[in-house]
């Protein structure tokens, strides 16, 4: 058994030289390099789009933590990524001022559009659907987020223009 | 002590405690999770909640977790009162687990059943969907079962904070956490099976007894000894249809605490193996077919050699078996049955602790060391309960620096924040890396040889009047300076060596630090370590003889009894080929048949630790009774009843006891054959014990009547008075309400205390030296060809009973050779290659970059190469026609210095 798992488990990656740049610049603003964790997990997302078992693997040696330490970590925060997302990750307030103001019905309107559910990216792998618990736009609720950009107000309608924009630009 | 008042019982306690365990000393029921005796408290589970009052006038109070709270002075609490609140806590809890109690192996001994029945949580509102996790494979010794998980974060406590595990961690968050390994695979950590009984629900199991498993109460259980090596750890083995089942932690304060290792835990399937001898026989020529043997017969011709034989006797069996082959052979012809080199080490060992100022340390000694030396020992491999001790020591600081900070020494999680990783000092010196290295200051690697002379020099930094040493590096007297001035230092310093480097100055060095930081009044710590779980007994019995090994081999006498003995793990092959050969008669009695027993003109089935009592006396000295678990299967005797006319075991132990010099502390392990309550014998099964009758119906309906115990004390019988609060005899710790082993704390005195009545042991030897005497610092360093050979030590596979378990064979390789990277090169080695190792077989290599250049670390005990055939160095040629053996299995090597390309 144990030789079965050896064999097909994964192994580090090279870490590119860029993302070893900013580690190691973040790597000054703490006392041990096993601190910089989270913001290397964050650095490699930004440049893979979520943290493969490779590059986390990865990670662990270069910061020389062990790597069942770092996994921890990683699935602690919901959006450090352990699986692949969509080219657009859509981040949906289901938190109270959203739910007031009637999130759960959008919820539905995405999910019908998209044909996906919280967790699940579209076959065309442009959209990917998490709940987050507040966006700390409360007072312009509903609202959720696509990659950095904030969106308000939102209303069914709003949604489908939202959508369309990002299909078109593919 | 402070005085405190718990729903108007009046209770003096200790105010460094927090008040759970305090509550707890105090026998009163007050359920919990998170905290743990020997882990502290983090108060994560709610569980523990009490009211605190203000003062008296205080109607309503406030809500606390007791394991969070100091006692104070006057206090007054209440448990009843916050009753509602922890039957909320639990069924919140209960909203995530299954309802899978029948199937669950912890049912039955449950802790969470147990405090889920006292909170009063009875009925489960929550209809809705639960969450369900993938479980992971862990490896051949522990289940996995996540589900059952209420996250209490308890097995990373252990595992990871405890332990040093670093394999296994929490992953995720709130309703969907998950403890395991990053990726599947087997738990690296040599202590995980206590994860079975640190988790209080059946998320980690015990996979051996798995296989055949059986509910708490339907086990046969005695209180036993860990034969598996010398620290003598206790346990409690449980059997079923005369099959041993599990071993599981019994609780002794000063030997293993809560916590034993995984050889002691997986390592007993040696005892249903079907490598047993289970009949009498006899050969007439060494080549000839065993023929079955009428017991009776066997036995008359074995007591028939009276006087005619010698008797070589064996680390591994009992005092009491040993002593009856001396009584049989007389003592002029009873030979030790170590190798020359370990008996020499044994009786200098003896010669330390019994002529020095040192204390001998206990684990409770050495948990409490604030800095340590290790000399020559890779203690994970050669006592493994005691380099848990020493992870523990580690701690001692940061206990310290909380002290100076004012916050309590139980509140685990701020004190770990508060030390940010800094530790009490632990040095180590050894042959190669270690499984210590993480917590070690400083680990030098070097020679026995060097190590010893270190060590010298450090006894002589300390007191100027032990001998000095000359001709030490800069960089060795650097490292000198540093020891001597933590151990200076220190206000609990220890050392810690034995006889796994079969290096004698190692121990004369130990012997000198410690005697050196003797100052008259406070004598230093020390702990010798020996190979198996009587090596000690032999050695006392033996004391003053000098009936080596050796001599017997060539003492030209022409009949032996050899006892639980393969002489072929003791000497060189080719030296006892021809003793056996030099023979008429040989007459072996052991447990499982090898080489040795496979020449002998008689053999007699040994009963195993399981099914005999007796004593085993541990690295300290101390002298611990284990009771039979069950009664062997005819023809199956304890071999101390083989060699003895009708005499009950204590009848023996008596014997010796008149024997030995403070001998008399034997007669206070038992209470004594005669020994009943209300008139009964205390059972060995629990007053629920199932199927009495029914379990040999298919063969007889008629219940037979019940196995007899000769020796008294303990009957194989539901009946009599169970092993309960103040029993004598310690047997499975259980309470009303408390079903699982947390049941623990109605028998100690307090928490983590002495057991009520139970005994620890007592010390065979009198440690009461009071004036400076030193050794030579002579070191005789090791010359001639090849390399030098540096011993490498398994705790799966080494020794020699356990080796023969189907699990731990899982977790061992064969034998091989381990270089430095530099030297394999130099032979022309890849990993894939064989050595030949002279006046050995051919094995495979191992690159390690810890090994020294010159040296080769040559592995004990394992199957492919026999250690006693290697001299002090050795020559190593490149293997013709090499062929990799198919128990090769380097992956089973935990090392963090291995090579794999
Ligand atoms: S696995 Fe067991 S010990 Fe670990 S958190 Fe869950 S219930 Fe507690
Ligand atoms: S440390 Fe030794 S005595 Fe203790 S359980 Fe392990 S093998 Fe047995
Ligand atoms: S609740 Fe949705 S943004 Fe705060
Ligand atoms: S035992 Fe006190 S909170 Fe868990």
């Amino acid at each position: 058994m144990s030789n079965i798992i050896a064999s097909t488990a994964p192994k580090a990656r090279q870490l590119t030289p860029e993302e070893i740049h900013e580690i190691e610049h973040e790597k000054k603003h703490y006392p041990y390099a096993q601190a910089v964790g989270l913001e290397a997990l964050k650095i490699v997302q930004k440049y893979q789009g979520w943290v493969s078992d490779e590059s986390l693997l990865a990670v662990a040696e270069y910061l020389d933590i062990p790597p069942d330490e770092l996994e921890g970590v990683a699935t602690f925060f919901n959006l450090i990524y352990r699986r692949p997302v969509g080219k657009n990750v859509i981040l949906f307030c289901d938190s109270v001022a959203c739910w007031m103001l009637g999130c759960d019905s959008l919820k539905e309107h995405i999910t019908k559009r998209l044909g996906i559910d919280y967790g699940q990216t579209t076959e065309d792998n442009l959209f990917t659907l998490i709940p987050v618990p507040c966006l700390g736009d409360c007072d312009r609720a509903p609202t959720m987020m696509v990659g950095n950009q904030h969106y308000r107000n939102l209303t069914p309608e709003k949604i489908d223009e939202i959508i369309a924009e990002y299909r078109a630009k593919g | 002590m402070v005085k405190i008042t718990v729903d108007g019982k009046v209770f003096e306690v200790d105010p460094n405690n927090n008040l759970l365990q305090e509550i707890l000393s105090q026998q009163e029921d007050l359920p919990y999770f998170c905290w743990h005796p020997a882990m502290g408290s983090v108060g994560s589970c709610r569980q523990c909640a009490i009211i605190e009052y203000a003062n008296d006038e205080d109607q309503r109070g406030r809500q606390v977790m007791a394991c969070m709270t100091s006692p104070r002075e006057g206090g007054r609490y209440s448990i009843a009162a916050a009753a509602k609140f922890r039957a909320q806590a639990i069924e919140s809890i209960m909203t995530k687990h299954p309802h899978d109690c029948p199937v669950c192996e912890e049912g039955g001994e449950c802790h969470l059943q147990d405090m889920t029945v006292m909170s009063g949580h009875t009925y489960r509102r929550y209809d809705g969907k639960k969450v369900t996790h993938t479980n992971q494979y862990l490896g051949p010794f522990i289940g996995h079962e996540m589900n059952r998980c209420i996250t209490c974060y308890r097995c990373v406590r252990y595992y990871k904070d405890y332990a040093g595990g670093k394999d296994f961690g929490p992953q995720a968050s709130h309703n969907h956490t998950y403890f395991g390994r990053f990726q599947e695979g087997p738990l690296e950590s040599e202590f995980s099976g206590n994860l079975v009984e640190v988790c209080p629900t059946g998320v980690f199991t015990d996979k051996v007894f798995s296989k055949h498993y059986s509910r708490k109460w339907d086990l046969q259980t005695a209180p036993s000894v860990c034969a598996a090596c010398g620290v003598g750890c206790n346990i409690t083995p449980g059997e079923r249809y005369g099959t041993l089942r599990r071993v599981v932690n019994r609780f002794n304060h000063e030997v293993n605490g809560y916590f034993i290792c995984d050889k002691g835990r997986f390592g007993t399937g040696y005892v249903n193996s079907d490598e047993r001898i289970r009949v009498a026989m006899t050969r007439t020529t060494r080549d000839a077919n065993p023929v079955l043997t009428d017991p009776a017969a066997a036995k008359a011709q074995l007591l028939s050699l009276k006087g005619k034989a010698i008797g070589i006797g064996s680390p591994r069996a009992s005092l009491e078996s040993n002593y009856a082959l001396r009584e049989l052979v007389g003592a002029e012809n009873f030979y030790a049955g170590v190798s020359d080199v370990e008996f020499g080490l044994l009786n200098q060992v003896l010669d330390i602790y019994q002529n020095r100022p040192v204390n001998i340390a206990n684990i409770k000694d050495i948990e409490d060391s604030d800095a340590v030396l290790i000399l020559g020992e890779d203690l994970t491999n050669t006592a493994a309960r005691l380099a848990l001790a020493v992870r523990q020591s580690a701690k001692n600081l940061a206990k310290e620096l909380a002290e100076q900070a004012k916050f309590p020494a139980w509140h685990d999680a701020a004190i770990r924040q508060l030390a940010m990783g800094r530790k009490s000092p632990v040095y180590i010196l050894a042959g190669h890396a270690t499984r210590l290295d993480d917590i070690a200051k400083k680990v030098h690697i070097a020679s026995a040889q060097d190590s010893a002379r270190i060590g010298f020099a450090v006894a002589h930094a300390l007191d100027a009047s032990a001998p000095a040493v000359s001709g030490l590096s800069e960089a060795e007297q650097a490292l000198v300076d540093s020891i001597a001035a933590d151990l200076k230092a220190a206000k609990r310093p220890l050392i810690i060596s034995g006889t796994s480097s079969l290096e004698p100055a190692l121990l004369n060095a130990a012997a000198n630090i410690a005697t050196a930081l003797f100052d008259g009044d406070k004598k230093a710590n020390l702990a010798l370590t020996v190979p198996e779980a009587n090596s000690l007994g032999l050695a006392l019995l033996m004391q003053g003889s000098s009936n080596t090994l050796g001599k017997a081999l060539s003492s030209g006498k022409k009949t032996a009894i050899v006892l639980e003995n393969d002489l072929y793990r003791r000497a060189p092959s080719a030296q006892v080929d021809a003793f056996i050969e030099s023979l008429d008669y040989l007459a072996v009695l052991d447990s499982l048949q090898h080489p040795t027993g496979e020449a002998a003109n008689l053999v007699l089935p040994a009963a195993t630790f399981a099914e005999s009592s007796g004593t085993f006396v541990n690295y300290e000295g101390r002298a611990q009774y284990f009771y039979s678990v069950f009664k062997p299967v005819a023809p199956i005797l304890a071999s101390c009843k083989w060699l003895t006319e009708g005499k009950k075991t204590q009848e023996i132990t008596a014997q010796i006891a008149a024997l030995l010099p403070n001998g008399e502390v034997l007669n206070k392990l038992t209470p004594g054959p005669d020994f009943t309550v209300a008139g009964m014998r205390v059972p060995r099964q629990q007053h629920r014990y199932s199927g009495r009758t029914a379990m040999r119906a298919h063969i007889n309906v008629h219940e037979p009547k019940q196995e007899q115990d000769e020796d008294g004390i303990l009957a194989y019988s539901m009946e009599g008075v169970p092993a309960l609060k103040d029993s004598t005899v310690f047997n499975t710790p259980w309470a009303p309400g408390w079903n699982s082993n947390q049941a623990l704390f109605k028998f100690e005195t307090a928490v983590g205390g002495p057991l009520k009545q139970a005994t620890v042991g007592e010390h065979l030897i009198v440690a009461n030296a009071s004036s400076k005497s030193w050794y030579a610092a002579d070191v005789q360093q090791v010359s001639g060809a090849g390399y030098r050979v540096v011993p490498l030590y398994h705790l799966f596979g080494s020794e020699e009973l356990t080796a023969r378990s189907e699990a731990i064979q899982a977790k061992a390789t064969s034998a091989y050779v381990a270089l430095n990277p530099a030297d394999a090169e130099k032979l022309g080695l890849g990993v894939t290659d064989g050595v030949q190792v002279q006046h050995n077989g051919s094995v495979p290599v191992l690159l390690r970059d810890s090994i020294l250049p010159g040296s080769v670390g040559i592995s004990v005990g394992l199957k492919g190469l026999n250690f006693q055939n290697m001299s002090a160095t050795v020559e190593l040629n490149k293997a013709n026609d090499w062929q990799t053996p198919k128990d090769w299995r380097s992956s089973n090597i935990i090392v963090s210095d291995k090579r794999d390309i």
